[in-house]
């Protein structure tokens, strides 16, 4: 009968007892399955399919955008998250049928800023003027899947696409990548900072493989850790010396191997920094940690 | 004899009187004979005494020998002959002595008249000795009176050369003068003769006053020398004099070698200036600005040479004569004119851009060495100098070459894109990739071994300097087979390698996939063959020393050139594979899936697909070996998953969509992956034309497989692409070096799009196979 298929977005509440850190046992959650509360639906009949919905990494929660084909909308929440008020938006217009596929909410500058990706092409938006403010064309060879913002460098965005290839751009200077990873088999559909120790790099990719890189030389600690020189004794300030002298390497830190199909999803835990899951066609949901080694490396 | 004399003087009287004429003179060689034969004749006769008319005539030994010799019809012949005889000669004697007889007397009669005659003589001559004695006496008397005027005369001859030379002293000055202005060197020759007089008698007032004005007039002329010296321009020679003459005028020979240096320094920077004018002024701005140079390098060379180091040559030469060998002052002199020299010569060098002729070059460079040579053994500093510029020069034109080798190959590069872009009218092939190959291959060659036949002059037998050690050693090794052979391969394996880096960033024209493969197939080449070939070549022509530097070694190279080609093929997989990709992404991600009418057909772009695959076949086959499929294993775990899966077709996506049984497909998936190889989609591929073709299927269908996982799709969407995956298999298997990673593809295509599917019933697997055989 109605053969339209259309992506939409809506805004949830999670269970009570799920957000106020569960101290339940599995077999409770298991048990008595919770649901989710449906708040209000974000309208898109004029806008096209929902490719990606954005929270305002910083705030009251109120603010939303959405990318919807072409067109960027940034939504208001009213009445308690019951209504989604459309307050601005802007289209993409250009030549042939251009839709987003990917963005991300900026955490820096106010959150005044958001990076979107269509085809191959990376752009940086402005929220309050609804106005691009950069463009990297041709970031990719093919297709942009993914892209995400350094937590703590503000002009640090890493991107990833179907060439394999996972990028690090400096926004105020677009022509040259900073870094490029190439370790993938396939497209690679997600790049994800760690939330805290931004060296660390987490990609997914329909290789089936999970891939953590330890980016440290464009990372915000590219000499590592540093320790105020009154807490070391000599010894151990000779130690540190040794360890600021040399620049520390960016390399992959290990190649997971436990999906037996595409990875279509990698994400850092928000509680613990060296946690992550990754998820696959598979129906597979694996979590790691971040090898003990290097997390102590990190850490001392 | 005296007595005898007169006696015989009738007979021989009337003798020669007797005949008469011609009668008289026939007796009268034997009368002579006779009576007095010449002493000559006497001792040339040995004495006979048979000789009846010789005079040792002695005739007892004569008769005895004629009795003793002959018989007695000649003796009595003998007889009657002697007695003819004797009897002709009494008759002559008698007739002389009647012709001769008057003259006899008239002799006589003279005799008488001679003896009166001198009585008369002697009493004259004694009055002659009288008169004689008397002039004797008075020549005595008037030697005498002028012996003592002769004496004055003798003086007053001896006053008069002194007073010449006296003379002569006293024009000493107006000569001087006369010819100081003109002839300077004759001026000085007069001065040097007069010096030592001059100087002898300084203690007489008048000769004093002589020598300080010649004194005045030479300093003056040393003045003169000096300011012409200062302040004109003098050719070498002239220069030469002008010292010569200060140093006669016993000028501080310090001062002047310091001027003379001066001298020809000016002289010398006029040469460099003459040479500097013919090269453009050094213009920061753009060199390439300036026209090219208005003579040839060899002219330059050759003018700069004959100029500048003859007249440095000879100016050494004359220093050393003038000033003795110590050199040291000169040295430092002309090594800093020498390096100027060098620094316009280099100067002129670096305008030789471009390749022009080499062999001028060579031979310029040979000639300055030859001519410097001259130069060097009175200045060892400038041999190194000299040494590194040509070497400098080798080096710049073998860097030329190896820049104009990468310009003709990517020239060549261009024509063979342009061949490939050219479009081809209908029916007509265009050259086919391996002839472009070839053509590729021979002529970068050609160009190489042209290339180092031009290097190989600078080590001709023939050059100078091409017996420099470095042009023995460093040159072969350095410039000639690192920084030329070497590096040229470098950089075609870099050059080639750059398209495969290069243009997937920020979109770049990129490089058809056709030279891309053509490239590969160029570096795989080098790598088997043309690098060794060329290394032998140069180690040949170029032959290394020993105790050279290293090396870089073949395998290296090798090395080098196979990891470009590795590069290579695996960019023209992904672009090949991309291009398939995106065909089938666009026609999936346009496709409404979901009201889409039920398959009749297999899509367009399937068959798009084959027909691609099949023209990458063909082109890579040209290049490429078949290479090695997988044996077929049809008891495989795989290929029984397969069979299963595509043969029940009915019951084939049925429990996955069954909530009672999720697990079972996904299990049956899981554990059939357990078994089989991952599959590393851009994964390197091997130099056959399977491998290759495998790796461009693999991307296309896991592209396919991707996109489709994206979808929603109706039963007859899924249907569509139960279809074509069917489609694909069949046409497709045969490219691959293993079936069965075709085969697991395209079932996880199907499982996939069951996935999507929000009716999920399967078509009948004759229906489609009718289907496919249709289309």
């Amino acid at each position: 009968s109605d053969t339209k298929v259309m992506t939409c977005a809506a805004v949830w509440r999670m269970p009570k007892e799920l957000e106020s850190g569960s101290h339940e046992s599995p077999d409770d959650s298991s048990s008595n399955t919770q649901t989710l509360e449906l708040l209000c639906h974000l309208d898109n009949t004029a806008h096209g399919n929902m490719a990606c919905v954005m929270w305002e990494p910083m705030g009251d929660g109120k603010k939303i955008i959405s990318l919807a084909d072409n067109n960027i909308l940034l939504w208001d929440l009213q009445e308690s998250s019951t209504k989604a008020v459309l307050s601005s938006s802007a289209a993409l217009e250009g030549k042939g049928q251009l839709k987003f596929t990917s963005g991300r909410w900026s955490p820096h500058h106010n959150c005044t800023q958001i990076a979107t990706a269509n085809d191959t092409t990376v752009r940086g938006w402005d929220t309050r003027s609804m106005r691009q403010i950069y463009c990297i064309e041709n970031a990719h060879g093919q297709l942009v899947r993914d892209l995400d913002f350094n937590p703590n460098k503000q002009y640090y965005l890493a991107s990833c696409g179907d060439d394999c290839k996972v990028k690090f751009w400096d926004t105020r200077n677009v022509t040259e990548p900073v870094k490029t990873l190439e370790e993938h088999s396939h497209w690679v559909w997600n790049v994800r900072y760690n939330h805290s120790h931004d060296q660390l790099i987490l990609t997914g990719s329909s290789d089936s493989r999970v891939i953590l890189s330890n980016m440290v030389s464009i990372s915000s600690e590219p000499f590592g850790h540093m320790v105020d020189d009154d807490e070391l004794s000599d010894q151990e300030d000779q130690h540190q010396e040794e360890k600021i002298k040399e620049p520390l390497q960016d390399s992959v830190i290990a190649t997971y191997e436990e999906h037996e199909d595409s990875v279509y999803a990698v994400e850092w835990s928000s509680a613990d920094p060296w946690l992550f899951a990754s998820l696959s066609y598979d129906g597979r949901l694996v979590i790691n940690r971040v090898p003990r080694a290097l997390k102590y490396h990190i850490l001392l | 004899a005296a007595g005898s004399g007169p006696g015989e003087n009738p007979e021989a009287a009337a003798a020669g009187t007797g005949g008469g004429g011609s009668g008289w003179r026939r007796p009268h060689g034997p009368l002579q004979r006779y009576y007095g034969p010449s002493a000559a004749e006497a001792a040339e006769a040995a004495p006979d005494p048979t000789d009846i008319n010789g005079p040792h005539f002695d005739p007892e030994v004569f008769m005895t020998k004629v009795r003793n010799e002959c018989p007695l019809g000649q003796l009595l012949a003998q007889e009657a002959a002697l007695g003819r005889e004797i009897r002709a000669l009494d008759s002559d004697m008698q007739t002389l002595l009647y012709e001769n007889y008057n003259k006899f007397i008239s002799a006589t009669d003279t005799i008488r008249k001679m003896k009166v005659d001198f009585r008369h003589m002697e009493a004259e001559m004694d009055d002659l000795a009288a008169n004689m004695a008397a002039i004797s006496a008075s020549s005595a008397r008037v030697s005498a009176a002028l012996q003592d005027r002769h004496r004055r005369g003798a003086q007053l001859a001896g006053v008069q050369a002194l007073l010449r030379k006296l003379q002569a002293l006293l024009e000493v000055p107006g000569r001087l003068r006369r010819w100081a202005g003109t002839e300077p060197a004759r001026a000085l020759r007069c001065y040097g003769r007069a010096r030592a007089v001059l100087r002898h008698y300084r203690h007489l007032p008048s000769f004093r006053a002589i020598e300080d004005e010649s004194h005045a007039i030479m300093a003056e002329l040393a003045q003169r020398l000096r300011t012409r010296l200062r302040e004109e321009m003098l050719d070498p020679k002239e220069l030469t004099e002008c010292v010569e003459m200060l140093l006669q005028l016993e000028e501080p020979p310090e001062e002047l070698s310091e001027e003379f240096l001066s001298q020809a320094g000016a002289r010398l920077e006029t040469e460099l200036a003459a040479l500097e004018a013919e090269l453009p002024t050094s213009d920061p701005s753009g060199a390439a600005t300036t026209p090219p140079p208005a003579s040839d390098i060899l002219d330059f060379v050759d003018r700069g040479s004959s100029a500048f180091v003859g007249t440095l040559c000879q100016l050494a030469g004359s220093y050393r004569t003038l000033f003795g060998e110590d050199t040291g002052r000169l040295e430092p002199f002309a090594a800093a004119l020498a390096t100027r020299y060098f620094a316009l010569l280099e100067r002129r060098l670096a305008l030789e851009r471009g390749l022009g002729d080499t062999s001028l070059l060579v031979r310029a460079l040979d000639r300055f060495h030859r001519r410097l040579q001259a130069l060097l053994e009175l200045l060892p500093s400038g041999t190194t100098a000299a040494a590194e510029l040509v070497a400098r020069a080798a080096r710049e034109r073998v860097d030329r070459y190896l820049r104009a080798l990468q310009t003709f190959f990517l020239g060549c590069l261009g024509d063979v894109r342009q061949a490939l872009a050219a479009p081809r009218p209908p029916g007509k092939e265009g050259p086919g990739l391996p002839d472009l190959l070839a053509t590729l291959a021979a002529s970068v060659l050609g160009q190489l071994k042209a290339v180092l036949a031009y290097v190989q002059l600078f080590t001709a037998r023939d050059v100078a300097f091409a017996s420099l050690p470095y042009f023995k050693g460093e040159f072969c090794i350095t410039a000639v087979r690192e920084g030329l052979v070497v590096a040229f391969i470098r950089w075609l394996c870099h050059t080639a390698r750059g398209f495969a880096d290069g243009p997937a960033e920020r979109g770049a024209p990129a490089a058809p996939p056709a030279l891309l493969l053509l490239l590969a197939r160029l570096c795989l080449d080098y790598e088997s063959s043309t690098i060794s070939y060329i290394l032998t070549l140069t180690d040949e022509q170029f032959p290394p020393q020993d105790s050279g530097p290293p090396v870089t070694p073949g395998p290296a190279l090798c090395a080098e050139a196979r990891a470009a080609a590795q590069r290579l093929l695996d960019h023209y997989v992904q672009v090949q594979g991309a291009a398939v990709a995106q065909m089938l992404r666009k026609s999936v991600e346009t496709r409404d899936w979901l009201g889409t009418v039920e398959p009749r057909n297999v899509r367009a772009v399937m068959k798009r697909v084959v027909e691609d695959i099949t023209a990458i076949d063909v082109q890579v086959g040209q290049l490429f070996e078949e290479g090695v499929r997988r044996a077929q294993s049809s008891d495989s775990s795989r290929r029984a998953f397969s069979v299963y899966s595509s043969s029940r077709a009915p019951g084939r996506y049925a429990p996955s969509y069954t909530p009672s049984a999720p697990m079972d497909t996904h299990l049956l998936s899981n554990i059939q992956k357990l078994f089989s190889e991952r599959i590393d989609i851009f994964s390197p591929v091997e130099f056959n034309k399977v491998s290759v073709l495998t790796g461009i299927i693999k991307i296309s269908l896991k592209t396919l497989l991707e996109c489709v996982r994206l979808r929603t799709l109706g039963r007859f969407g899924l249907q569509q692409v139960q279809v074509d995956g069917h489609y694909l298999q069949l046409y497709l298997w045969r490219f691959a070096s293993d079936e069965r990673v075709v085969q697991g593809l395209l079932d996880e295509v199907a499982a996939s799009a069951a996935h999507r599917c929000l009716d999920p019933v399967p078509m009948e697997h004759s229906v489609v196979e009718l289907i496919c055989e249709r289309g």
